[in-house]
């Protein structure tokens, strides 16, 4: 599967805009591969009652992801951004 | 070789202040006499810095509190005096299943000197966190974070100041590392003798004119509260409703504001203390009538200072704009140096830095155009 990495988070990616993981079958374990190669990446996104920070959206194959038990399919493509949102 | 008699008077120092803004990190350093002043930075741009503070003990180690308006709540850590910045691999968060988020961490603390690698957080919505790994990682403490009546203390999370409700002023006995203080909007001022296990609450004495009950025994608005390390029975707090000093083991809090003038009033946001004489403090009164503008009574700002633990109060408003200047200082936006004639610094929420290198004498704007300040603490 494909992450698309945003600007905000590119600290932790070294600059790398699409990290390509092996397909995971929730978001949940997607979140948790990512944040195993790039170590504090998760918490910055997800807090720690496991919900979706308010001002960050997740797209999975296009549509708007709103829970981490969200299924994937296959090879799906996560897209992480920043919502329009946050001052 | 004739033994060389050490000097009695403490040799001019540099000053650094680090400045935590809205929109990042800046660090302004001075020469040995405080006239010339050098910024550096930004660090962590577009990050909101909550605060940022040098350990005591240590002066080549800072802690940084940020998050941005996206990302949620980390602590930065450098062991370098700033020149590199590591995160932290377990910023301060709440136990899964608690149903609480920590939003922000408002609040460093640097533990007892006898403790090196102790920190403490404070957070919004009020909780307390503890790092014994020099900030790398934290937990929260449990004596706090779980007491079975944290919640009638603090009231909801969504409950509290404009910022949302926060865990501030973890103050740490130098004799006893297990006498903690904290201040909480809203909540009140709190007592450890135990380290954190249990917690009581130390509130006789102040108002809480925004409650039914204006004399409750918790619930009060503390905005800032300072121990004098020289002196750490005495403690004074700028609350939101008047200026208060306490000698303990007096376990009611003496009302000094009313000796402000009546036309600027006893509300402000932060509390400075003279590092050397437990007499001396100083406040930057705010307008906290009517509507609660928070901005300098009648736009014309000024510092108090008080060198008789709180008995007068004098202005000290030379260099400073004397009309049409409609900012105010937060609670952590105002310190003092260590210098034999103490240096006090204050940011502004419209992104000023003043500085007064006799002790609120006369004052000199020492950097605009930085973005909202929220901490400024001297190094």
């Amino acid at each position: 599967m494909k992450v698309l990495i945003p600007g905000l988070l590119r600290s932790y990616t070294a600059g790398v805009d699409t990290v390509v993981l092996p397909d995971h079958v929730t978001l949940d374990a997607a979140l948790r591969d990512l944040n195993a190669r790039y170590p504090g990446l998760r918490f910055r996104v997800v807090d720690e009652q496991d919900a979706i920070r308010p001002h960050i959206k997740m797209f999975v194959d296009g549509e708007l992801a709103r829970r981490l038990d969200t299924q994937l399919a296959g090879s799906a493509e996560l897209m992480i951004v920043g919502a329009l949102s946050g001052g | 070789m004739a033994a060389r008699k050490a000097p009695t008077v403490a040799a001019p120092k540099r000053t650094t202040l680090l400045i935590a803004t809205r929109k990042g990190l800046w660090v302004l350093g001075s020469d040995a006499a405080r006239r010339s002043w050098k910024l550096t930075g930004p660090q962590f741009l577009g990050h909101i810095v909550h605060h940022a503070v040098v350990d005591p003990r240590d002066d080549r180690k800072m802690l940084a509190a940020a998050r941005t308006g996206h990302l949620g709540p980390t602590i930065f850590r450098s062991t370098d005096r700033g020149r590199t910045w590591k995160e932290a691999s377990q910023p301060p968060a709440f136990e899964a299943g608690s149903g609480r988020t920590v939003d922000h961490s408002f609040w460093l603390a640097a533990g007892h000197a006898s403790e090196p690698g102790v920190w403490y957080a404070g957070t919004s919505p009020q909780g307390l966190f503890r790092s014994t790994d020099s900030g790398a990682s934290w937990t929260g403490v449990k004596g706090f974070n779980d007491h079975p009546q944290r919640k009638a203390w603090c009231g909801g999370d969504q409950d509290g100041t404009p910022d949302g409700p926060k865990l501030h002023s973890v103050l740490v006995d130098p004799r006893d590392p297990k006498h903690l203080y904290i201040g909480m909007s809203s909540g009140g001022v709190f007592e450890s003798i135990d380290g954190g296990a249990d917690w009581a609450p130390l509130n006789k004495g102040v108002k809480a004119l925004f409650q039914p009950d204006p004399d409750p025994p918790y619930g009060h608005d503390p905005h800032c509260v300072r121990l004098h390390p020289r002196a750490p029975d005495r403690l004074y707090q700028q609350n939101h409703c008047g200026i208060y000093r306490i000698d303990r083991p007096a376990d009611r809090w003496t009302d000094i504001g009313a000796a402000m003038p009546k036309s600027v009033g006893p509300i402000g946001f932060p509390m400075v203390l003279h590092p050397r004489d437990p007499d001396t403090v100083w406040v930057f009164p705010m307008d906290g009538s009517d509507v609660w503008p928070r901005i300098s009574p009648g736009g014309k700002p000024a510092v108090y200072r008080s060198v008789n633990g709180g008995k007068t109060w004098q202005r000290q408003a030379t260099g400073l704009p004397k009309s049409q200047a409609w900012w105010t200082v937060k609670r952590q936006a105002m310190t003092a140096d260590q210098a034999p004639t103490v240096g006090v610094y204050f940011g502004t929420t419209s992104g000023e830095i003043w500085g007064s290198r006799d002790e609120g004498r006369s004052w000199k704007c020492l950097v605009r155009n930085l973005p909202h300040v929220y901490a400024v603490e001297a190094a």
